[in-house]
């Protein structure tokens, strides 16, 4: 009996580290039977969580997990191995390193105002003197005479970087923008501010906030798609070296006709 | 025999070993912190990062003064509304309130302390921020952040405060009473300062909660990088500010966020060691007594 007593004190680490050597085992022999990792831009992610939910359902043997970060962790993740894909909603610079690009979709940034806003076009010489802080009441674009609240992504974003590229350029957002750390956050602080003006993803668009024509052309799916509005960027999937296996059949099957019809449903633009 | 000699002998070890986790966590997280921040210390530079005021991390600017500032300014604004407040309400709870009050007041209290600092937010984006906006600015605001720091820190005041009260001697108060104090004067001139320590360990603790806090000040500050100049301007805290861009840095970036991470340790280090000397005094005062 004395001795089972000293033995109840070791058993309970020892089923503890049996237990986590289960789960170990467990984790690992499902990745040589199919999972893919993907992460990065939260601007792919719920294109790539819908891709993904089709996928599987026609390949019951393959997980696909899909996660945010951004697209910074995207990048860094596929280069070091951590993911299979990573997806990024900006282009490519020199600066990043060398990646397998596969072009997703495309998607439109759009000039976003809450809906009791009365401007409905802007050009993009006022964008850039608005969000830089040159203009600075509504009433200097022809609206009322109230102040400009401008909210921003934060530093790192790609719809943030892909907004400076695109429509920025050399000048610099104001240091006091209000700044949210994601898309569906940046929509409610813009909704729910009358002075508020923002700039989203077209993907991410509804009733609750009112999209802005840039030069005359109003920023939809057609017009982004058809070249004639100029917001727009590329999403890609990124892989560390030409996708090979699952991996290169769940990319072929979101850049084929059945992923780019999905990639239309979901509001964004296809890739051809 | 034998094995309950090997257990007594080796018991102590069992639980020192539980003991020194606690430890080994807290160095692990500081040589963790401190060896990712230590590029952003050589090649920023430690007065350019401290001092410096242009926070554009992608473009080469990492200065976190703003963000230090940010950071007192909503701790500061949520103390001078906590202090009375808390103090108050652990004054009545300790003293004033009949024996039913308390018994509902108490648990009101208590559940403060556990709801979520996401939930505070969420309420700070509904009700806090829109009303911020009646009175001038876009209402994502150090007013925003330091009203709803308020409500965070108050349980921490109130429940430290009303214990270091009771534990004031009985015979002080029967003596100010028998002096001819009234109920009043004997709280605020013997009972309150008696339990001084007590209660400043409690403001200082909760101001650990309040500097340490991101998730709420991200949905109401409306974290832009600027030195505030107003109650109504949006600021963005140190612990915010690491929370909203870790998930887009990589390279200098990150590391420059994990430097804030240092300044933030280094700051709750030093609120709790003035926490832990205030309770021991009173610890003390009280042996002596």
């Amino acid at each position: 009996m004395k001795i089972g007593e000293g033995w109840k004190w070791l058993m309970l680490p020892m089923v503890a580290a049996l237990l986590v050597a289960t789960f170990l085992l467990v984790g690992c022999s499902s990745n040589i039977t199919g999972t893919i990792n993907e992460n990065g831009s939260t601007t792919v992610q719920p294109l790539a969580e819908v891709l993904a939910g089709n996928f599987t359902a026609n390949h019951p043997e393959v997980r696909i997990v899909i996660q945010g970060g951004g697209t910074a962790v995207g990048i860094t993740s596929v280069n070091d191995g951590t993911v299979d894909i990573g997806a990024a909603s900006r282009e490519l610079t020199s600066a990043d390193p060398p990646l397998v690009k596969s072009l997703l979709a495309r998607d439109g940034i759009a000039i976003i105002v809450p809906p009791s806003n009365p401007i409905t076009n802007l050009t993009k010489d006022q964008v850039i003197a608005i969000f830089a802080g040159n203009i600075t009441n509504w009433s200097q674009v022809g609206g009322p005479n109230k102040g400009i609240d401008v909210v921003a992504r934060e530093e790192g974003s790609g719809t943030r970087t892909a907004f400076q590229d695109l429509v920025m350029g050399k000048a610099l957002i104001r240091a006091d923008a209000i700044l949210q750390s994601s898309n569906g956050a940046l929509k409610t602080a813009v909704s729910s501010d009358p002075q508020a003006v923002g700039f989203l993803s077209l993907g991410y668009l509804d009733s609750s906030v009112k999209a802005l024509a840039m030069n005359g052309v109003p920023a939809t799916e057609a017009n982004a798609k058809n070249g004639t509005y100029p917001v727009v960027r590329p999403l890609y999937f990124l892989t560390k070296a030409q996708p090979t296996g699952i991996v290169k059949d769940f990319i072929d099957f979101c850049t084929g006709p059945d992923g780019q019809k999905i990639v239309a449903e979901q509001g964004y633009i296809t890739a051809k | 025999m034998l094995s309950r000699y090997f257990v007594d002998r080796n018991a102590k070890y069992l639980v020192l070993a539980c003991a020194s986790t606690s430890f080994i966590i807290l160095a692990a997280i500081a040589i963790f912190t401190l060896r990712e921040a230590l590029p952003a210390f050589q090649q920023v530079g430690f007065t350019h990062l401290i001092f410096g005021t242009t926070w554009r991390p992608t473009m080469g600017g990492f200065g976190i003064l703003p963000m230090i500032v940010g950071s007192i300014a909503v701790t500061l604004g949520a103390m001078i509304l906590a202090i009375p407040l808390g103090l108050g309400c652990a004054v009545l709870l300790a003293e004033v309130a009949p024996h039913r009050v308390r018994q509902l007041l108490r648990p009101a209290v208590e559940i403060l302390v556990g709801i979520p600092s996401v939930v505070y937010g969420l309420v700070g984006i509904l009700l806090i921020v829109p009303l911020i906006r009646q009175i001038g600015g876009s209402g994502f605001s150090v007013a925003a952040g330091a009203l709803v720091l308020t409500a965070m820190v108050l349980p921490t005041i109130i429940s430290i405060s009303e214990d270091s009260i009771r534990a004031v001697p009985r015979r002080y108060k029967e003596g100010a009473l028998a002096l001819g104090a009234n109920h009043w004067q004997t709280i605020w001139h013997v009972l309150i300062p008696a339990a001084r320590s007590g209660i400043t360990a409690g403001i200082i603790l909760g101001m650990g909660r309040a500097i340490g806090e991101a998730m709420a000040m991200i949905m109401v500050t409306g974290n832009a990088v600027q030195i505030p100049t107003s109650p109504l301007d949006p600021t963005r805290t140190l612990a915010g500010g690491i929370a909203v861009e870790i998930n887009y840095a990589s390279g200098l970036h990150q590391n420059a966020l994990f430097a804030i991470g240092v300044v933030l340790f280094i700051l709750i280090l030093a609120i709790n060691s003035i926490a832990m000397v205030f309770m021991r005094r009173g610890r003390q005062a009280q042996d002596v007594c």
